[in-house]
Parts: structure tokens; sequence; C-alpha cells
């Protein structure tokens, strides 16, 4: 994917969070933004993923330009997937249900046809043992698995993930991000909102530094994270990595 | 000690308490000339089931159109819904029943006294299931309709698929408990002369004389009809009860 984000802004009630911000990536798979909390990265995805129309700007993947009228911004959402940090799940239906859901609700499929569907996924991410346990039976690690994996069996263009690993203990977060780090090797393409410095570097192609609602800074993992020479980017590199 | 035991232990009680003060009231039982009008009691009880199952189907649609005003973006629609369920909430059932049933249906010619009751009681419990209704859709996390945007379904499929199915069970105790109240209720209708169980308590005691003979039978009736809705909420809650 190719991503060209322009002027972008977006205000709510009289806060600018996102501030005239652009972003112009290379071809990329995975596109990691990271910054400081509060400074517009998850505002950004929102919009990317159009669940928000942004005050004034634009957004284009691949030449394609974002719809602002929300009939058309649902059937963008349709050809792609976005995973929250929490909650994603429907508690009163299965695992296996969550899954099935959008499937049969939003893209036709049979139920026969949605069940084999997601069989092998479930079985590739070893999740079938699972399946068919309500979302409060399930740790928060495999909850935030099954909801990637209902973003991804509806096979989407791109996943959009808002700091899938924020609301888990070390050990949740460590398989979650595995799970990401194969979506890598799998060659899905995903946009990625984290504070895991360790998965950014591993997995993104780009990295963007979102901060005060403007890109401060975009390139390599490597660029960014160690060499960056803008000092609102170096001094949160400084305090947050060993 | 069990369950149970212990119920059976409160209730033991609580009958030797009423039984004792009864023997030092030396009230003179004659349970024979009430048993006499045993028809009347078993009409009215009929009565109050029938007219509380339908305000009961009633009050629950009065409701559900109260809540979506009150959650209505539309300033005047949600002004109607407030100011609806603030006026029904913020006065006496007895008045409501006696300005419906004398000036509202006398007005707009509407006769039958068991149709005004119904309309009457309905609207009155109506305005707490609407607040309960609300509340049920407000205690949904914000993130359950993002995802379910998220995934691209419509705001109707959203409702249906999503929030109503987590609503309902959420509402469902509270909703049983409403009932319970409605049903109770019901027995001020006796006010504008609806033959139900009550009103056939207050004539039994103005034919005999024996009050306590007349309306010991009314609690228990009462009785029969909300117990079984109280298990039945706290069924419901202990069944619906799973955490996000």
């Amino acid at each position: 994917m190719k991503l060209e984000v322009r002027d972008l802004v977006q205000r709510f009630g009289t806060t600018t969070v996102l501030d005239g911000l652009g972003l112009l990536t290379g071809e990329v798979r995975a596109l990691v933004l990271v910054g400081p909390s509060g400074g517009g990265k998850s505002t950004l995805l929102r919009i990317l993923a159009g669940l928000d129309v942004p005050v004034a700007g634009s957004v284009a993947f691949d030449g394609e330009t974002l719809p602002r009228d929300e009939t058309a911004l649902r059937a963008y959402r349709r050809t792609v997937g976005t995973v929250f940090q929490s909650y994603n799940l429907f508690p009163h239906l299965s695992a296996l249900e969550n899954l099935l859901l959008p499937l049969i609700h939003v893209h036709g499929l049979s139920m026969p046809e949605a069940r084999a569907r997601v069989r092998e996924p479930l079985e590739r991410f070893q999740l079938m043992a699972h399946a068919h346990k309500r979302p409060a039976e399930l740790s928060g690690g495999q909850k935030q698995r099954i909801a990637i994996l209902r973003a991804l069996v509806v096979k989407p263009k791109r996943l959009f993930l808002d700091e899938p690993t924020s609301a888990l203990d070390p050990e949740m977060t460590a398989e979650v991000l595995e799970m990401i780090g194969e979506l890598k090797t799998l060659g899905t393409q995903f946009v990625l909102v984290t504070h895991e410095m360790g998965c950014a570097r591993r997995v993104a192609d780009e990295l963007a530094f979102v901060g005060d609602g403007r890109v401060l800074a975009h390139g390599s993992p490597a660029d960014i994270i160690d060499r960056c020479s803008v000092p609102r980017v170096r001094s949160f590199f400084a305090r947050i990595l060993p | 000690m069990p369950r149970w035991l212990a119920h059976i232990l409160v209730v033991a009680l609580v009958a030797a308490g009423i039984g004792l003060a009864l023997v030092r009231a030396e009230y003179v039982w004659n349970w024979a000339l009430v048993w006499e009008y045993r028809q009347r009691f078993l009409q009215g009880f009929g009565v109050t089931i029938v007219l509380s199952l339908a305000a009961l189907v009633v009050s629950t649609l009065v409701g559900i159109v109260a809540a979506l005003l009150l959650g209505s973006k539309h300033a005047l629609l949600e002004a109607m819904g407030r100011v609806y369920v603030e006026v029904i909430r913020g006065t006496p059932l007895l008045v409501q029943l006696l300005l419906g049933f004398y000036v509202v249906a006398n007005a707009v010619g509407l006769e039958n006294r068991y149709v005004v009751g119904v309309l009457v009681l309905s609207l009155f419990s109506g305005a707490y299931m609407a607040e309960i209704f609300r509340g049920g859709l407000a205690a949904i996390p914000r993130t359950q309709r993002d995802s379910a945007r998220a995934i691209g379904l419509t705001p109707w499929q959203s409702h249906r698929l999503v929030i109503l199915p987590q609503a309902v069970r959420i509402v469902l105790p509270a909703v049983a408990g409403q009932f319970v109240s409605l049903v109770k209720d019901s027995s001020l209708l006796s006010v504008i002369a609806v033959s139900e169980f009550t009103l056939a308590a207050q004539e039994v005691n103005s034919f005999t004389y024996s009050t306590l003979e007349s309306y010991l039978p009314l609690a228990a009736g009462y009785l029969l009809l909300t117990l079984p809705l109280s298990a039945l909420s706290r069924l419901l809650e202990r069944r619906f009860q799973y955490e996000t």
C-alpha cells in the first residue's frame, strides 16, 4: 500500500487533535505509528480506518481517496479490518460466532461457507480449542487474537491495529505481538499504532512519529528510533528506551 | 444453614409475630361468611391477571417508544420524552387514574373503564420502563458500537445483532421487577370501579364486615402473582451474568 495524507485537521469541540498532518509513504506492507499519548496517533488511525471523518484534509490509499459520506465509508470499512485496544468482541456471542457474524451478515456467506472459511485460521493460530467460549471465558491475549482473526477472515485489503496490546500483561502482549509478526510474514498489509518499540522495529517497513497533531518524523525504524535529528523525537526515545 | 431452611424460618417467625398480634387484638374470625363470596374473589383475581398482562405488554411498548424519545438527538423529541417520564414518575398513580378516567377519557368519549384502566396503568409503568431501557442502552460500551461499525454493519444491523441482544440481557431483571410493581399497582384501578381483585375484597368487606378475612386472601393472591415474577427476575439475573 501507498498512503498519502494531506493537511489533515481533526477537532473535538475546541481541542485540535490533528493540526495539518501530512504523510507520504513509499510502497509499504507495514506502517507503524508511534509517539506520545494524546499526540493524535489513534485519531489518525480512526480516520484511516474510515470510522471518523476529518474536519479538513484528505487521505488516499494507493491513489484512492477516502470518501466523506457515511454510506460510502461503510462500503470502505467492509474492505478493511480494524482492531481496537479492548472490548472488540461481542460479549453475548462465542468466539466462533464473533468470527462468523461479519462473514454472514456483511459479506453474504452461507453458514457452511463461513464455517469453512474460519477453520483454517483458527487452527493456524491455535485458537480452535477456544472457539466455543464466550469472550468472558477467554484471556486478554486470546480475546485480542480472536479480534484480529475476525478482522482477518473477511480477507481485507489491510488491517488497522490501534494499540492492540496496551491493555495486556507482558505475557499476553508477547502472544499478540507474535501473531502480528506472523501477519507480516504472511504478507498481510497493516497500519499499527503501538508503544512496543521492539515490535515496531521488527515489523515496520516505515515508521511515523506522530506528536502534537503532526508527523514529526518519518522513515525506516532505525532512522527514527536510533538516529533522528528532531529534538522532540529524540527526547521521546531517550525517555522510553533503556 | 441451607437457604431454603432460612427462608422457612424467617417466614415462620413473621407469621408467628402476626399471629400473636391477632391473638392480642382478640379478633373474632368469621371465615364461613367470606367463603360464600369466593366466586367474587376468583372473578376479581382473574380480572387482575388479564389487566396486568395487558398492561405488561402495552407498557413495554410505551417504554420502548419513550426510551427512543429520551435518546433522540432531536431536542423537541427528547423534551417530549423527558417531560413525560418526569411528570408521570413525579405524580401519584391515583391522581393519574382519576384525571385519566373522569377528565381525559370522558373528553374523548372513551367509556370502557377497563380500557382506560389498562391505558393509564401502561402509561404509568411505561415511564419507569423507559428509564430502565434507556439505562440498558447507555450501559453498552462505546467500543461495541465502534466494533460493529468497523466490521461494516449498517446502523440497523448493529442494533439488531449487537446492541439490543446485550441491552435485553442487561434490563431483564429490572423489567421483571417493574412487572411486580405493575401487578400491585393494578389494585388502584379499584378507584375507577374496575372490578378487579382489590375491589372484590373491598366489596366482600362491606357486605360481611369481616375485614381481615377479606384482605388477607387479597395479600395472598398478590403474592401468588408477584413471587414467581421475583423468582424469574433472580433467575434471569444469574443466567445473564457474564462480564465483558
